[in-house]
């Protein structure tokens, strides 16, 4: 089943000519490395950063910049990469010795330096040049979210079996324990921490080579770091497929309610985010995971109730 | 000179960071959960103030008393529907719960904000708010400096509540072990709901204490969050006086940078204190002595 829908994912482009299915489509597929990408470190890892923003915004500016001043988009994404996963380890070293709430608050503060740094250095907005615009189509983009989203949930899925991902889960659920078991916490950590802001690095890349025209400062706006959060725990945090039914679902509502409730929408996103954090807290892969299991249940307890009358009725003459 | 005046608004307005701190300083001390929508409470808080100015003409220095019971309903309402859930969980889990339910709230609350009034910036004036005092070659702003006294006489009532009172003192024992507290007889939950609302209480009087110098919109939560966490980080988990300090610290450090580099980067040397102070000692000042 994987298969085929990748098969359509990658033929898609052929069959419609329609833009608005494409760029419906590079969306979901953007959001979904993106929110994999913070998956990975938060799911995973169980260490809840608040400043992915500020990864994303690192390499759409640098992958951005490179591609504008001249250079292939195939070697400026890597640059913007390979800058928020640069970004990633000098933050991670002395931002991961902090547990808890400090190293979230922490995350947070850096997005904001950065967010403000950045919006004074480059207060103008930046468009494409007309050549650039002449030359633009959807396909390239499309199949560079394609190729960006895969990359990131196979890693995800690798990840999930190896005993690299054991090591992270034994962290995320007792660091303690996982510790005096010889899980070197600290590294494991730091590494998912570069992997995640690199791949949030790429997911920003991609995103300054789609956009015709944003502020800099748009690419570290939390909104990044929430939608991130928001699509993980709608689909299922910790999870392979997560991710990607959550970037589906929540891309599908905002369509929705963006049209017809401007503001209102976000009112929505928030909290449903909340009632998922409190009530449901697997998302919707462990809803789905949780269905046969359920119906088990229930057929058991009908099949027992059953019993139990008509056990009651042969007592009773 | 003009350095001189500056570290004094930064002075003033430190006070309110202090107060604006120390109710997100007493809900993680006492419930280890780190409400990360306290700013958007204070920004709740300035907005009772503003309509309480706009339609009556009530003044801030009274609003907040008004803020401040409007505010402690609404943190109540907040904790019996959202935070009360998980508030026997495990530390860890307690912590990344409240953090991620705290930043849904934000984004809600925000929301409402604007929703409510529009994202306009809005202002309160009253006769006196340009008035200054005259002293030497400075002057003092008459309404900043009224909301300094105001913020160290709320703080100090704190204290005095905390330490003197059978309420404070079961407070107190319940931050310092829940366990040991419940089998002393306090009823621990009650405690839970009465430091919960009154830390977002003390949102609301720092909100309507703020109206009075700053502008107040639907968006500025998030910053008055940092600064907080900022001061908390400054000033050492449930030391009010340390937190009124570091309020105090980090208003004359914002200001005189903002003086000296620019004010655009006002915010940013806070942060940047922050982190340095978070990494020189990763175990946190919140770590309690």
């Amino acid at each position: 089943m994987a298969l085929a829908g990748a098969a359509a994912l990658v033929a898609m482009p052929a069959f419609t000519a329609a833009s608005g299915v494409l760029n419906w489509g590079f969306l979901i597929l953007l959001y979904t490395a993106l929110a994999q990408s913070w998956n990975l470190l938060g799911g995973f890892g169980g260490q809840v950063n608040l400043g992915h923003a500020a990864f994303f915004g690192i390499g759409a500016l640098a992958t951005r910049i490179l591609w504008l001043h001249g250079m292939a988009v195939f070697a400026a994404l890597p640059a913007g990469t390979a800058a928020a996963a640069a970004a990633g380890l000098v933050i991670g070293a002395p931002g991961l010795r902090l547990r808890g709430p400090y190293f979230a608050v922490g995350t947070l503060a850096v997005a904001e330096i950065l967010r403000i740094t950045v919006g004074n250095i480059l207060p103008e907005v930046s468009s494409l040049p007309a050549a650039r615009l002449a030359a633009y189509a959807i396909a390239p983009r499309y199949y560079l979210a394609l190729g960006l989203a895969a990359c990131v949930t196979i890693t995800a899925r690798m990840l999930a079996h190896s005993r690299f991902g054991y090591g992270l889960a034994a962290m995320r659920e007792d660091e303690e324990v996982a510790e005096a078991i010889g899980v070197s916490t600290f590294r494991y950590k730091l590494l998912a921490f570069i992997i995640s802001s690199g791949f949030a690095g790429a997911a920003g890349g991609v995103f300054g080579y789609y956009h015709l025209s944003f502020y800099p400062q748009f690419a570290f706006n939390p909104v990044w770091t929430f939608d991130a959060l928001l699509i993980t725990f709608l689909g299922g945090v910790g999870t392979v497929w997560g991710p990607l039914a959550g970037a589906v679902v929540f891309l599908l509502l905002r369509e929705v309610l963006a049209l017809r409730l401007v503001e209102l929408h976000l009112l929505i996103f928030g909290v449903l985010f909340i009632l998922i954090v409190v009530a449901l807290p697997g998302g919707f892969v462990e809803a789905w995971r949780s269905l046969p299991v359920m119906r088990r249940e229930l057929v058991r307890e009908a099949s027992n109730s059953v019993a139990d009358s008509v056990r009651r009725r042969r007592r009773s003459p | 000179m003009i350095l001189l005046q500056n570290a004094i608004f930064g002075l003033l307005i430190g006070g309110l960071y202090g107060l604006g701190a120390v109710g997100l300083s007493l809900v993680f001390g006492v419930l280890r959960m780190l409400n990360v929508s306290h700013g958007e409470l204070i920004m709740l808080g300035g907005y009772a103030s503003f309509w309480l100015f706009t339609l009556w003409r009530v003044d801030p220095f009274l609003s907040m008393l008004v803020a401040g019971p409007a505010l402690f309903l609404i943190g109540g309402l907040l904790y019996r529907i959202l935070f009360r859930h998980f508030i026997h969980f495990p530390e860890d889990q307690k912590i990344k719960n409240s953090i991620l339910i705290g930043s849904g709230l934000a984004l809600v609350l925000q929301t409402l904000a604007i929703l409510a009034w529009g994202a306009d910036e809005r202002a309160v004036t009253p006769v006196y708010a340009g008035r200054v005092i005259p002293l030497g070659p400075v002057v003092i702003p008459l309404s900043r400096m009224g909301a300094l006294l105001v913020a160290f006489l709320v703080l100090g009532g704190l204290h005095l509540f905390l330490t003197r009172t059978r309420r404070g003192t079961a407070i107190r024992a319940t931050s310092q072990d829940e366990m040991a507290a419940a089998l002393m007889g306090i009823p621990v939950n009650t405690v839970f709901f009465t430091a919960f609302a009154l830390g977002s209480a003390l949102a609301g009087v720092a909100g309507a204490l703020l109206s009075v110098s700053d502008a107040i919109s639907p968006a500025i939560g998030l910053s008055w969050t940092l600064k907080a966490l900022i001061v908390i980080v400054l000033g050492g988990m449930g030391n009010i006086f340390g937190t009124f300090v570091a309020g105090l610290f980090l208003g004359v450090a914002e200001s005189v940078s903002g003086f000296l580099f620019g004010n655009v980067y006002r915010e940013v040397v806070g942060l940047v204190v922050f982190l340095l102070v978070l990494s020189l000692r990763p175990q946190g000042l919140f770590a309690r002595s």
